[in-house]
């Protein structure tokens, strides 16, 4: 790590670890078995440098961060402490991919840039949904590439030593580009902005505002276009969401402004799965293949017309398979397009 | 010399000959780096008939026949280096016959692979055939004549082992039918339960006959194509990776690729696993199989199986891959070449390295590709380079890196594919005495005055 990168400490508090009544962040987890006793016992192992099943066991779902509601940071520091004792949580030939995918190379600001713009994080492929009205006020405004990346996705693998290193810069970016406020297209992006940059004490000189947030302000606004879609949605949502859970709120107001019934599932809200995708590449087939396999049924099952999806990597892992079974694959933003009356790119029955 | 032009029109009519110089530029030179040489004349003959006539004539005159399909070897294979008449096949382009249930064809000597894709597609949709990723006018004759592989290649061997029958024009201007055509009017094997007769002429590079129809075994199309990437961060571990995909007998092709550029390939070894299925389920199985054949790799950290987006994964399963024209300009100037040994898989990590070495040594870019023969009886290790045509001294550096590469296959235990002039000399002095003058004797026998392509397979 660099000397700029080893500036940065993970913010966690031990007393409020000891002091837990509930031990959710593992109670809940849902790939690990732990009674609260356990659970408590384990983190304060994993604290204090000491060995822990945990740091051997943990899938990276990303939930033990939503499941303490006393902000303490259980997975950033499970991360931490996997990094520091060389644990692998992905191959090498994986984690390498996703370094160079992501190595600062490229920066790209189209339109013009104002006090609020849009970051589509390295994705240019939002460009093909973000369009239209909802994003008339901002639109055209967005930045994106690799120097603009958020590069949380490295605490998959154990390595916040890149993120320490890259996600000053990109702010240093971000920042340059004179703007106060940031809407993120992705909620990796927001999180990294609102909840790990903060937690490892580094300053985000602009507003993080969550896509939802921007898609609901500006849906109210358009309340006179809507038409009612009277369509059944399943929601999946993505690991990523784990990290910034107050915006979780913002799926059902959506949905229930653009006349969409949200169905009652057995995996949603704090109880989701995850899409697989990320299972797949670290553990191999039989993780990755129960997961997708209990998410689907589930989706099927629940009755639902049309899987909503937050994030590009879930709907690429699900989509094939949830339309083969008959389950429309939509992101949340082509939905919404869609609740105004305006084409999201695909024939709509 | 207007005496042939004559007689050469007379055969197969004016609109069908030339020796105009603007024609003649382009049917000396193919997109590769050998040099070029004009023809005489070239001639694009119609039926058996006229091709018959076109070689009775030129052996009469002794003067040379290349025959040529689309012109994609690379090699300059088709490059009439002693002048002479090329025959262009590429009228001959009609499918003839499709057995859908025996599953083979038969088609002209002309036909080019995505025709007989097209009409597949049209007419036989359970039917397919091993597809090759050169560009789609590639004629069949020809890729199964160079010994080609295609998309079925690890399942069935090269695609010249997927052939069912041969009807060639023997440098006398005599027809002969090779395999169970010769005596049945069903194409169903090149040889067996006879003499195998097509080895006369299959790997000849056209200097033993002029191919005027091909029968080709056809396999079973499934509904669902599905390819999955498994990488790894050091060549050691290929061999064994293949070996233990290749054991479960589930998957189509394998192809393994490495590349600098762009980033996301940047230090790893990518092998390209391709599924076919009729259902979700038996495509799962098939998955399932392999994803656990690999599973020591993925327990140990040495490799897994990577996110594949939705454009990746399109472009993969493109069939012929676009993917060597885009590689082909990445320097600008459009220029791409490879040497491509047949190998065996264990000598995987010592390719990728020497083409690593010669990337730097010669400052080029590079992309290695290795596709598996038969269950990993062997591989076709391509190390590919892109230049820039305008560039002289980029020109003379790619060469050089290739005659390194050639050199280097030779001596690790690789036999050139559609070898230039230049391997095919160095093939001849390396092979076994006996070998190359069983060689000679057949060549001599078949094309007595020497007028079939020549300056290729010269046994000296």
């Amino acid at each position: 790590m660099s000397e700029a990168g080893s500036m940065f400490t993970l913010q966690f508090d031990e007393a409020i670890c000891a002091s837990c009544p509930s031990g959710a962040c593992l109670v809940k987890c849902q790939y690990l078995e732990a009674d609260r006793e356990q659970a408590k016992r384990e983190m304060l192992k994993i604290f204090r440098g000491e060995d822990s099943r945990v740091l051997q066991e943990c899938v990276t779902c990303y939930a033990c961060e939503e499941y303490c509601k006393r902000g303490n940071h259980p997975f950033y520091l499970i991360t931490q402490r996997r990094e520091e004792k060389g644990i692998l949580t992905a191959p090498r030939a994986i984690t390498r991919q996703w370094i160079n995918i992501g190595e600062p190379r490229g920066k790209y600001e189209v339109g013009e840039i104002k006090e609020r713009a849009l970051s589509f994080g390295f994705m240019p492929q939002f460009k093909d949904i973000v369009k239209g009205k909802l994003f008339e006020d901002v639109m055209p405004g967005y930045f994106f590439g690799q120097e603009y990346f958020c590069n949380v996705v490295y605490i998959h693998f154990a390595n916040t030593a890149v993120i320490k290193e890259r996600l000053p810069r990109v702010i240093r970016n971000i920042q340059e580009l004179g703007v106060k406020e940031v809407v993120f297209m992705h909620d990796e992006c927001y999180a990294a902005f609102s909840s790990l940059a903060p937690a490892f004490g580094m300053e985000v000189p602009f507003k993080p505002i969550h896509y939802f947030e921007y898609l609901y302000q500006r849906l109210e606004g358009l309340r006179g276009d809507i038409r009612p879609l009277h369509i059944r949605v399943a929601y999946q949502r993505p690991c990523s969401n784990r990290l910034c859970p107050r915006t979780h709120r913002w799926v059902p107001k959506i949905l229930d402004l653009i006349g969409a019934e949200l169905v009652t599932r057995t995996y949603q809200d704090e109880n989701a799965l995850c899409c697989g995708s990320i299972f797949r590449a670290m553990y191999g087939y039989d993780l990755a293949a129960d997961v997708q396999a209990r998410n689907i049924e589930d989706i099927v099952k629940s009755g639902a017309e049309y899987c909503v999806f937050n994030c590009h990597g879930c709907q690429n892992a699900l989509s094939d398979r949830l339309a083969r079974k008959g389950v429309r694959p939509i992101h949340m933003v082509e939905l919404c397009r869609m609740a105004i009356g305006e084409n999201p790119g695909f024939e709509v029955p | 010399m207007e005496d042939i032009k004559r007689r050469l029109c007379d055969i197969v009519g004016e609109r069908f000959v030339s020796d105009r110089a603007e024609e003649l530029f382009f049917y000396g030179r193919d997109p590769g780096l050998m040099p070029p040489h004009s023809p005489d004349f070239v001639a694009l003959p119609g039926t058996v008939e006229e091709v018959r006539e076109i070689v009775k004539l030129a052996f009469r005159e002794g003067v040379p026949v290349v025959p040529m399909g689309a012109g994609m070897t690379l090699t300059g294979l088709c490059i009439p280096r002693k002048g002479g008449i090329v025959l262009d096949m590429k009228r001959m382009n009609r499918i003839l016959e499709v057995n859908d249930r025996a599953r083979y064809t038969i088609v002209e000597g002309g036909t080019p692979t995505g025709a007989l894709k097209a009409y597949l597609d049209a007419h036989h949709p359970r039917l397919r055939f091993s597809i090759p990723d050169s560009p789609a006018a590639t004629t069949i004759a020809a890729n199964v004549m160079i010994h080609g592989q295609g998309r079925l290649t690890q399942q069935y061997g090269f695609n010249s082992d997927m052939v069912t029958g041969l009807e060639v024009v023997l440098p006398t201007g005599d027809v002969a039918r090779i395999g169970s055509c010769s005596l049945s009017p069903d194409w169903f094997s090149k040889g067996a339960p006879l003499p195998d007769l097509s080895g006369l002429f299959l790997g000849w590079l056209g200097t033993t006959g002029v191919i005027t129809k091909v029968g080709l075994k056809l396999y079973p199309r499934k509904k669902m194509r599905e390819v999955e990437i498994f990488i790894t961060d050091s060549p050691d571990f290929i061999p064994d990776i293949i070996y233990e995909i290749t054991h479960t007998e589930m998957t189509e092709d394998i192809n393994i690729f490495a590349q600098p550029l762009p980033l996301i390939f940047k230090d790893n070894h990518h092998v390209v696993v391709y599924f076919t299925g009729d259902t979700d389920e038996e495509l799962e199985f098939k998955k399932k199989s392999v994803f656990h054949a690999l599973d020591r790799f993925i327990k140990n950290k040495d490799g897994g199986f990577m996110t594949v987006g939705p454009g990746m994964k399109q472009s993969l399963l493109d069939m012929p891959q676009r993917s060597a024209s885009t590689f082909a300009d990445v320097t600008k100037g459009g220029g791409f070449e490879y040497s491509g040994p047949i190998i065996l898989v264990e000598k995987y990590p010592q390719c990728s390295r020497k083409l690593d070495e010669l990337a730097e040594k010669y400052d080029l870019k590079y992309h290695a590709t290795a596709r598996i023969i038969g269950r990993g009886h062997a591989m076709m290790f391509a190390f590919s380079f892109t230049f820039n045509r305008a560039d002289e001294d980029m020109m003379d550096r790619v060469r050089a890196a290739l005659r390194e590469a050639s050199e280097f296959a030779l001596s690790a235990g690789g036999v050139f594919w559609k070898p230039t002039v230049d391997e095919q000399r160095r093939l001849l002095q390396a092979m076994d005495p006996v070998t190359r003058r069983l060689m000679q004797m057949i060549k001599r026998n078949l094309d007595p005055s020497g007028i079939m392509n020549p300056g290729n397979w010269e046994v000296p």
